[in-house]
């Protein structure tokens, strides 16, 4: 295949990559936006493959690896279950993270990569391959934190080291310093010194940074984490003068950055701090404070059968499923309760949150493997007006989200967050585990309002037997 | 040991309210308190010494006996200077204090190693204050106390009437100032049946004046004046002059004007000069609430009711003490409220607790040392201007895409972002070699062709976007494919073996991700259903 050939190839397949992303912008469309993707993938793929810059004595090589990390990649996307699909994106992130990084090495060591290059061709070569290889270390270690966070295999609280601002400013004046160094080393043995102190620092850098934030604030990391992983391979591609790679990476790269900063709008948080890493210290992270207002009174506990007996009666309800759900593997019960009062005649509907879970859209995704259908989903902004004609909106494993604090309070960590106004509906009920305030580590006034009733107990276990009732 | 509060008579001439009501003292009881009543406190407001005991409160004689057996006083007015050396040392005192108006008397009290918590330093923006804002509550009385007295001494009917004695024509009533007290008055006077017309230079007020009846008459003249905290601030020269303007065109035309213009530590604003009083109606009436503060109006005499060219121009200073029985129970409250937050524990300690911003706003004397004024509030409310804009723009957002372009950014933001941005162009331009810039311009473009594409994302669909968009960062491979084996050009030195398990590492990796995330993102997408 001709060096043209293999370009008007790499168009094809950048074209396809958009098509691919945009079809997502639909259910009806998202499935053949997804083969667009795989399309696009093995024409990049076989065009690289037979292009010009690959001889035949790589190719038993290449089908070696791909067809060890097709079966792995493959294995892994059956047998994942999908309340554990945080944890595998992050850990996909640090794939192309570490890639990235092998990338960079493997081009830095070839002098062949540089031979043909001017003085100043080669200063700006040298410093895309540095770039390259900080962001696919950053990304990579934070990833695999990200990852141990989200399955359990580390604290959730935020880790926080004094004085951490000051330590990464320390350390980007090192990676700074090591990159003139690396500029101006004459040899390939004299540049590797500082290549790896800078990879050390970038990767002790990322852990640093999603060691510092909160369970809470998992989804905007995750996003984060792969719009760095984008970055990475944009880097990549300027390192090895690839358009495709360029294109592939910025796009990878915005729609990360995007889904993050959408995700900050949700929690009110500022973009900035939160791309810089590290959320800010000051409100920014979510500690306990003395300062939001302790909210005082009774809260009234309700059985489950009273709860079905409350949802058997109701016309309108809503659910509003959060973080717990997914943790008590509840939705599927979830969907039976729906299904058999959706067959009375009850509106049923789902208030989502964009942060309930872990993940963007990590609720929607629960809800479609319980058979939910998507249109009875619906966003906290399509359904909040509609609460004061609900009979009863049912919070299942959500917390800050339904924060009345959020509105009413100005001295509330959370003080202008988004929340779905549950305390409107006629009668709200609250299941939870126990008393305990959720990750932002504020107390939740909606359970001391008249009209809310708090069913206490493992969310699957009290909807099994609401069921029970409903069905009795 | 629980502690007692006491609650002392009034030394004030003409005060005749009292700072704890029978009811309140239930309730304290309750709160673990032990409650002192000096003999004679609640004689002015109705409220008499065998219903205190009643009550459950311990009736002391005398004022001396009752400071020396209480750690906590209630009170109303601020201390005179005998009750200050009355103050046991180390004790609290909560009460009206003005601490910018009076730092004499806080200096005394500090002397006292006292705690000191001025109802009047409440932050009233916080919304969860608002049941202990005594400010608002002796306001709202004293407004309903000034349409009595303008009653009282206005020689008409307020509401019109067609009779067969006659036509009536209805009284008018401008009110000046749309605060709590100008709000209470707005209701009170439509309530009896007048043509109520009202003037506050905050422009977000005309609602809640209309809300009550009331007509809200506007400056012909562009200034915003909130001023924080719920008050208004002083207003510019061209606007004073527009305002006079009206107000004077207001006293030819109305019956009744009641003032409440108030700007907090300075002296009240003179809206109504000499020339307008002249030019009212004989019989007219005029009731100034801020008297104390030197009056609204040039002839007010403090404290007097004085008939000026015809005009009855009411001055009294104590408003709200005519109306004792009502503004001691709504001032008791108040303080009950405070006592709770005090009290958490219900078991008749306090802890003046410095980190809630409300207490800390409160105290303005903490064992001995001034605290006042109080830091700036960490969260200030909105500002009033804004409120509404944001109050709308969730509503705004409807639908999906977020509204990524529904609000254009501010002119200058989007100034400073372009300058930003076109220097950052300019560096690049300057230094980089023209290959650069060939990819370069690829990578910009495809950034904005990215955005512009992900906007539309549902959210509903993040999940599997974030994990195609996985998959498709997976196109690294490429970079480990072609340095697996590339087509050499000269006979340079290549270390093969290292270039080729980098390479071969990076493909697996990437191609795990590859088919993982294709194949992850399809198991997800087929679950969506309608």
């Amino acid at each position: 295949m001709s060096e043209s050939l293999a370009t008007v190839s790499y168009i094809g397949a950048t074209i396809l990559f958009i098509l691919c992303l945009g079809g997502l912008s639909n259910q009806e469309t998202a499935r053949r936006g997804n083969l667009y993707g795989v399309i696009g993938m093995t024409i990049a793929v076989l065009a690289t493959i037979f292009g010009p810059h690959v001889t035949s004595a790589g190719l038993p090589w290449i089908i070696a690896a791909m067809v060890i990390g097709s079966g792995i990649g493959i294995y892994a996307a059956r047998v994942v279950q999908m309340t554990q699909m945080p944890e595998l994106v992050a850990l996909m992130h640090s794939m192309v993270g570490l890639a990235a990084m092998l990338v960079g090495y493997a081009n830095y060591i070839d002098p062949a990569a540089a031979a043909n290059l001017s003085s100043a061709e080669k200063a700006i070569h040298e410093m895309e391959m540095y770039i390259g290889v900080l962001i696919g270390a950053v990304t990579f270690s934070g990833s695999v934190i990200a990852f141990g966070k989200l399955s359990g295999k580390i604290g959730g609280k935020p880790v926080l080291l004094p004085g951490r601002h000051f330590l990464n400013l320390l350390g980007l004046l090192v990676v700074i310093y090591f990159g003139r160094e690396f500029l101006h080393a004459a040899t390939i043995a004299e540049g590797m010194t500082p290549m790896i102190v800078m990879t050390v620092i970038a990767l002790l850098f990322g852990i640093h940074m999603v060691m510092a934030i909160g369970g809470a604030d998992m989804p905007v990391v995750v996003s984060m984490l792969n719009s760095y992983s984008g970055w990475a391979a944009a880097a990549t591609g300027f390192m090895l003068s690839n358009d495709l790679l360029i294109v592939t990476g910025a796009l990878v790269g915005s729609s990360g950055a995007i889904l993050s900063y959408i995700m900050c709008s949700a929690m009110n948080r500022h973009f900035i701090s939160v791309i810089a890493g590290g959320f800010g210290g000051d409100g920014g992270t979510p500690a306990p404070t003395g300062g939001g207002a302790q909210p005082a009174g009774e809260v009234s506990p309700i059985l489950a059968a009273e709860t079905a007996e409350l949802l058997r009666e109701a016309k309108n309800v809503i659910i509003v499923p959060g973080y717990g759900m997914a943790v008590a593997q509840a939705q599927h019960t979830v969907y039976e309760i729906t299904k058999f009062l959706r067959e009375k005649g009850v509106n049923v509907r789902f208030g989502i949150h964009p942060v309930a879970g872990r993940m963007p859209g990590h609720m929607n995704v629960l809800l479609a493997e319980a058979k939910v259908p998507y249109d009875v989903v619906f966003e906290m902004d399509e359904l909040n007006d509609d609460f004061p004609q609900t009979d009863v909106a049912m919070v299942i494993g959500a917390n800050d989200i339904v924060n009345p604090a959020a509105q009413d309070d100005p001295a509330s960590p959370i003080a202008g967050m988004p929340v779905l106004e549950v305390w409107k509906a006629k009668t709200s009920i609250v299941m939870k585990r126990s008393m305990a305030s959720g990750y932002a580590g504020v107390d939740n006034p909606l359970f001391y309002k008249d009209n809310n009733r708090m069913l206490f107990g493992d969310a699957k276990k009290m909807l099994d037997e609401v069921l029970l009732v409903l069905k009795a | 040991m629980p502690l007692t509060i006491g609650v002392p008579r009034e030394v004030f001439a003409g005060e005749k309210r009292v700072a704890t009501v029978p009811d309140v003292v239930e309730k304290l009881i309750k709160l673990g308190f032990k409650v002192a009543v000096e003999s004679g406190a609640g004689d002015a407001a109705n409220f008499s010494d065998e219903v205190y005991r009643t009550a459950g409160a311990e009736i002391v004689d005398g004022a001396a006996k009752l400071w020396a057996g209480s750690d906590i006083v209630f009170k109303v007015r601020g201390p005179s200077s005998e009750e200050v050396g009355l103050l046991r040392d180390g004790g609290t005192l909560v009460s009206f204090i003005w601490p910018a108006q009076n730092p004499d008397l806080l200096k005394q009290l500090a002397t006292k190693k006292a705690t000191v918590l001025a109802i009047d330093s409440l932050p009233r923006t916080l919304s969860r204050a608002q049941k202990m804002d005594a400010l608002t509550s002796q306001a709202g009385v004293a407004g309903y106390r000034a349409v009595i007295e303008a009653a009282n001494a206005f020689g008409r009917f307020f509401n019109g009437q067609i009779t067969a004695a006659g036509k009536v024509p209805p009284a008018k009533v401008f009110v000046a100032g749309a605060g709590v007290a100008g709000l209470a008055a707005i209701g009170t006077a439509a309530g009896l049946g007048a043509i109520v017309r009202a003037n506050d230079t905050r422009a977000e007020v005309a609602d809640q004046v209309v809300s009550l009846g009331g007509e809200f008459v506007k400056v012909d003249y562009e200034e915003e004046g909130s001023g924080g905290g719920g008050y208004a601030k002083v207003m510019s020269e061209g606007f004073q002059q527009a305002q006079r303007e009206m107000y004077a065109k207001q006293a030819k035309e109305v019956d009744i004007i009641i003032t409440t213009a108030l700007i907090p530590g300075k002296p009240a604003p003179k809206l109504i000069t000499a020339d307008m009083v002249k030019s009212m109606k004989p019989g007219s009436v005029i009731v100034d609430m801020a008297a104390e503060q030197g009056g609204n109006c040039e002839l007010t005499e403090p404290g007097q009711v004085a008939v000026k060219h015809g005009v009855t121009i009411v001055g009294y200073t104590d408003l709200v003490s005519r109306l004792a029985r009502q503004s001691s129970t709504l001032y008791s409250s108040n303080l009950f409220r405070l006592t709770e937050e005090l009290c958490k524990t219900k078991d008749g300690i306090i802890d003046v607790n410095m980190e809630d911003e409300a207490i800390r706003g409160l105290t303005v004397i903490k064992e001995g040392s001034i605290t006042w004024p109080p830091p700036a509030p960490k969260l200030p409310a909105a500002p009033p201007a804004a409120a509404k804009p944001a109050a709308a723009a969730p509503a705004a957002k409807k639908g999906h895409g977020h509204g990524g372009s529904s609000e254009p950014m501010p002119g200058n933001k989007l100034a400073i972002m372009f300058g930003v941005v076109a220097a950052l162009f300019w560096f690049v331009g300057a230094n980089a070699p023209a290959a650069f810039l060939a990819h370069f311009t690829v990578f910009v473009l495809a950034c904005f062709v990215g955005y512009m594409v992900v906007w539309n994302v549902k959210p509903a669909l993040h999940t599997p976007l974030m994990s195609v968009t996985n998959a498709i960062s997976s196109i690294i491979a490429i970079g480990a494919l072609v340095q697996i084996a590339p087509p050499l050009a000269g006979d340079l030195a290549r270390p093969e073996e290292w270039i080729r398990w980098l390479a071969v590492g990076g493909i697996v990796l990437a191609t795990i991700n590859m088919f993982g995330g294709f194949a992850v993102t399809q198991r997800m997408l087929a679950m969506f259903r309608k």
